[in-house]
């Protein structure tokens, strides 16, 4: 399991030069040339769509390129698929990690190369040995080994992953967007062992959209845009401004702060809600108002809402919509209620993958969108056009299918639809996960908007610094417990921690 | 880069031409089923010219119409992602209801056909209970009222033809009358194939059959209320089937519990893969299927005309679903890897 190391030479461990990628009319990547150094984190930004996840699955076999080549320790190397790369020593941590869904976690870790005697393995010999690994790691307790695929997190989805590409030689590991899914306490162990993984000699490549990030993790750090490699920094001798300059191409306007509402009646309320995941929680938000839902990952957050939208049960308590009991027996009844809902994987929950942005926007309001039934077309392109525009998804067209887009365009067709669909509580479960910081600054300015109509908004999210600038009060989980609820005044960093972890400090592993 | 407000072409996945972009646009699945279908006909045409007599064509035409009828009513089923292979049953069992209430009601056309679609209404809800609040598989729970179907019918005729519909003018006109020289057959053919069409393209009704298919988990939460979507789905395919076998009934001249339907399922899920429905759903279209009825239709008929043994055109039906769904696979840039969706 540990890695084994190439012997430090000077050049490069991964070169790539003058690399092109098109698909279609869609300029990919386009003359890039990058080295990616041993015992070193590269940095990789960009905004949604400008080629990163494009450069990775070259470098990791799974695309071919148009133009250019790959030196790997200096020799040219042509991957023909993801297996021929990770023979070689180069892997990626995917932004969406593929698990199977019926096999345990230490099945899913060793798939393809398990440690067998003849044709025979051993399961507990299999789960022992992952068990050893997530010590090693740093992450020992985060997940059972015996644990089925399909009960994980993100968070432990991501950490399988990464176990999987620790069970071989390693030479160059890219990681595409691994903190989107995870705490900040996992986001801690997540660096510590980047930074073991580096000091050992491994070529590191990171992508992420997290500004703080990478500045705390990265030596260098390159910025694409619309496909073109814009430069390469030192991480210490640049900062925000610069880097994001380079990404957009432009100043941003300063850091988003909300305007104030006054909030009005309150038009969501939870009274001592119970379900299988949370226990007994009560609170409301008003219209115009923006609650935040902080907490670790596995607090019960995502499972609340989907309980208050009619998508798992509800054992006691009640919930109001303006005043009155909703008793749901499925989304679609609180839909029609008025309640929205963004859930948080966008591709399993929220996405028609081979259908076109236009069906995908449109989904949720094809009902206002018909006369006796009959879609009204050319409404619908208008309507699908303009928050299409307003959120700026970058494709060729509205026709476009959604599996073509990169990760964070397809987070903001989920958005574009509910914002079609103006509903009169909206709940955003990590609304900006994998959008680039214009995009973040466009979405945050639209749930202020929002909630200036008078759109009552609760936003689930893990990233603190989002919560506390978007929210007028922070309800924080454990748990499934409420373990306390500020006002955005009194709400610090500090204290929302503290809440979140009152009383544990490890989060919990295979919660279901 | 561009923004969405720009109309290009939609990106097309890699190593595709600008050729085969230009098709993509206008449906490459039915362009290729054409270009079989003429290949067929000239073939077949070239060797023997009786191919394109009106009694020849009329005779395809008709000799489609029911099993086409179950293909489009399948066609639904298989966008929503699920599967009907009751409904050669159902036609059944409507045959002999439609014989059977016509004769019980002394010589009522209309109330035997009315019969006969609301009993096929029945059995598409029971299947469409069973597999929403009994949570059975698509596939299973229609195998077992496959059966079940075609048992109640065999009970309630003892097994044997029923009633005799052939001197009654409505039968009459629905197996061998003609509107503006068209058999009635077709029309029928035609009038539901074209009301799926408006229900699937242009409804919003149809329109969230296909997003249930291609995600029932993003549907639901999209506010879809996907239960009432299987129960009505599988209801109309239910109707559909009994209206074939309303026409198993006219062309035979009484009520048929089996022949004339049975294996009609299989036909219907043919036409269905072979005009581009895909099976794990969400994809798939009325023309497509309809094209590949006409096919199938066209392939029996030359063969027979040709004189080419009949077990060689079951092979030849078989080769061609085969080759079809090879050529989508590759089409859509399906990895080779593993059991494919
Ligand atoms: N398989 C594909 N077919 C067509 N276009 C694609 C495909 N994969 C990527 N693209 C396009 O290539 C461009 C680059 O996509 P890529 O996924 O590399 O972006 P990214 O930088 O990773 O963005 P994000 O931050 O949103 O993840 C996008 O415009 C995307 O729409
Ligand atoms: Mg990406």
């Amino acid at each position: 399991m540990t890695p084994t190391m190439t012997p430090a030479t000077s050049g490069p461990a991964l070169r790539v030069e003058g690399l092109g990628k098109r698909f279609g009319a869609v300029r990919a990547l386009d003359g890039v040339t990058l080295d990616i150094r041993p015992g070193e984190v590269l940095a990789l930004m960009g905004e949604n769509g400008a080629g990163k996840s494009t450069l990775l699955k070259i470098i990791t076999g799974d695309h071919r390129p148009d133009d250019g080549r790959l030196l790997l320790g200096g020799q040219e190397v042509s991957f023909g698929s993801p297996a021929d790369a990770r023979r070689a020593g180069v892997r990626v941590i995917a932004q969406e990690p593929e698990i199977i869904p019926h096999v345990s976690v230490a099945e899913n870790v060793y798939v393809g190369a398990l440690p067998a005697r003849g044709r025979l393995f051993s399961h507990r010999a299999l789960s022992e040995r992952t068990r050893a690994d997530l010590e090693r790691l740093g992450f020992a307790g985060a997940m059972d080994p015996g644990c089925p695929g399909e009960r994980l997190s993100p968070a432990q989805r991501q950490l399988v992953e990464i176990l999987r590409a620790l069970t071989g030689e390693v030479r160059v590991l890219a990681f595409d967007e691994p903190t989107s899914s995870l705490s900040d306490h996992e986001v801690s162990a997540l660096f510590a062992l980047i930074r073991r993984l580096r000091d050992q000699g491994v070529a590191i490549v990171y992508v992420s959209h997290r500004m703080q990030e990478i500045l705390r993790l990265a030596d260098r750090v390159a910025v694409l845009r619309d496909g073109r490699l814009v430069g390469v920094r030192p991480a210490a001798e640049t900062g925000e401004d610069e880097l994001v300059r380079m990404m957009v191409g432009r100043d941003l306007s300063a850091m988003f702060q909300r305007e104030r509402n006054r909030p009005g009646g309150p038009v969501l309320a939870l009274n001592g809600v119970t379900t299988d995941d949370v226990t007994d929680v009560s609170f409301e938000v008003r219209a115009g108002e923006v609650v935040g839902l902080a907490g670790l990952v596995g607090a019960g957050r995502s499972e609340l809402a989907r309980a208050v939208v009619g998508d798992l049960p509800i054992r006691s308590g009640e919930v109001l919509l303006e005043g009155r009991r909703l008793r749901p027996r499925s989304p679609s009844d609180t839909v029609r209620a008025g309640i929205g809902f963004a859930p948080e994987e966008r591709k399993a929950q929220a996405l028609l993958l081979h259908r076109s942005i236009r069906d995908n926007v449109s989904l949720a309001v094809l009902d206002r969108l018909s006369r006796f039934h009959l879609v009204r077309r050319a409404a619908e392109r208008a309507l699908v056009r303009e928050y299409a525009d307003r959120l700026r998804v970058k494709a060729p067209s509205v026709e476009t299918e959604v599996r073509r887009l990169s990760g964070g365009n397809q987070q903001k067709v989920v958005l574009a639809r509910w914002l079609a669909r103006k509903p009169k509580v909206l709940i955003l479960d990590e609304p900006t996960r994998g959008v680039d910081v214009g995009a973040k600054a466009e979405i945050y300015s639209i749930i202020d908007r929002l909630a200036a109509d008078g759109v009552a908004v609760l936003v689930i999210s893990s990233e603190l610094p989002e919560v506390l600038g978007l929210a007028d009060r922070i309800v924080v989980m454990q748990n499934g417990r409420v373990t306390g609820e500020l006002d955005r005044r009194q709400a610090g960093e500090e204290q929302v921690l503290a809440l979140a972890m009152a009383d544990q400090i490890t989060s919990e592993g295979a919660r279901q | 880069m561009s923004q969405t407000r720009v109309e290009a072409p939609a990106a097309a996945p890699e190593g595709r031409s600008a050729m085969r972009r230009a098709l993509d646009g206008a449906g490459v699945q039915n362009i290729s089923l054409l270009i079989a279908l003429v290949l067929l006909v000239a073939l077949i045409g070239a060797r023997e010219p009786v191919f394109f007599g009106a009694a020849n064509l009329k005779t395809i035409g008709t000799a489609v119409a029911i099993s086409g009828l179950l293909a489009i009513g399948q066609t639904m089923v298989i966008i929503l992602g699920a599967l009907d292979i009751s409904v050669g049953s159902v036609a059944g069992l409507a045959s002999v209801a439609s014989a059977m209430i016509f004769t019980a009601t002394t010589g009522s056309a209309p109330l035997g056909i009315l019969g006969a679609l609301v009993i096929g209404a029945l059995c598409g809800l029971v299947n469409g209970c069973v597999i929403v609040y009994g949570r059975v598989n698509p596939v299973i729970a229609t195998l077992a009222t496959l059966a079940a179907f075609k048992g109640v019918a065999q009970l309630v005729s003892n097994g044997r033809a029923q009633g005799y519909t052939g001197s009654d003018p409505v039968f009459v006109f629905l197996a061998r009358g003609a509107v503006a020289g068209i058999p009635t057959l077709i029309w029928v053919l035609i009038i539901v194939a074209l009301a799926v069409h408006v229900l699937l393209k242009y409804t919003d009704i149809g329109r969230n059959i296909y997003a249930i298919g291609g995600n029932d988990v993003a549907a639901r939460l999209a506010g879809i209320n996907i239960n009432r979507y299987i129960l009505g789905v599988y209801l109309a395919t239910g109707v559909i089937a009994a209206l074939g076998g309303v026409l198993i009934t006219a062309r035979t001249g009484s009520g048929q519990p089996i022949s004339g339907s049975e294996g009609l399922e299989l036909e219907a899920i043919t036409a269905a893969a072979l005009g581009g429905c895909a099976m794990r759903g969400g994809k798939g279209a009325v023309s497509g299927t309809l094209l590949a009825v006409v096919l199938l239709g066209v392939l029996t008929n030359g063969m027979t005309l040709l004189g080419i043994n009949p077990f060689w055109q079951n092979v030849a039906k078989g080769l061609l679903l085969v080759v079809a769904v090879v050529i989508q696979q590759v089409r859509s840039g399906e990895r080779r890897v593993g059991l494919p969706a």
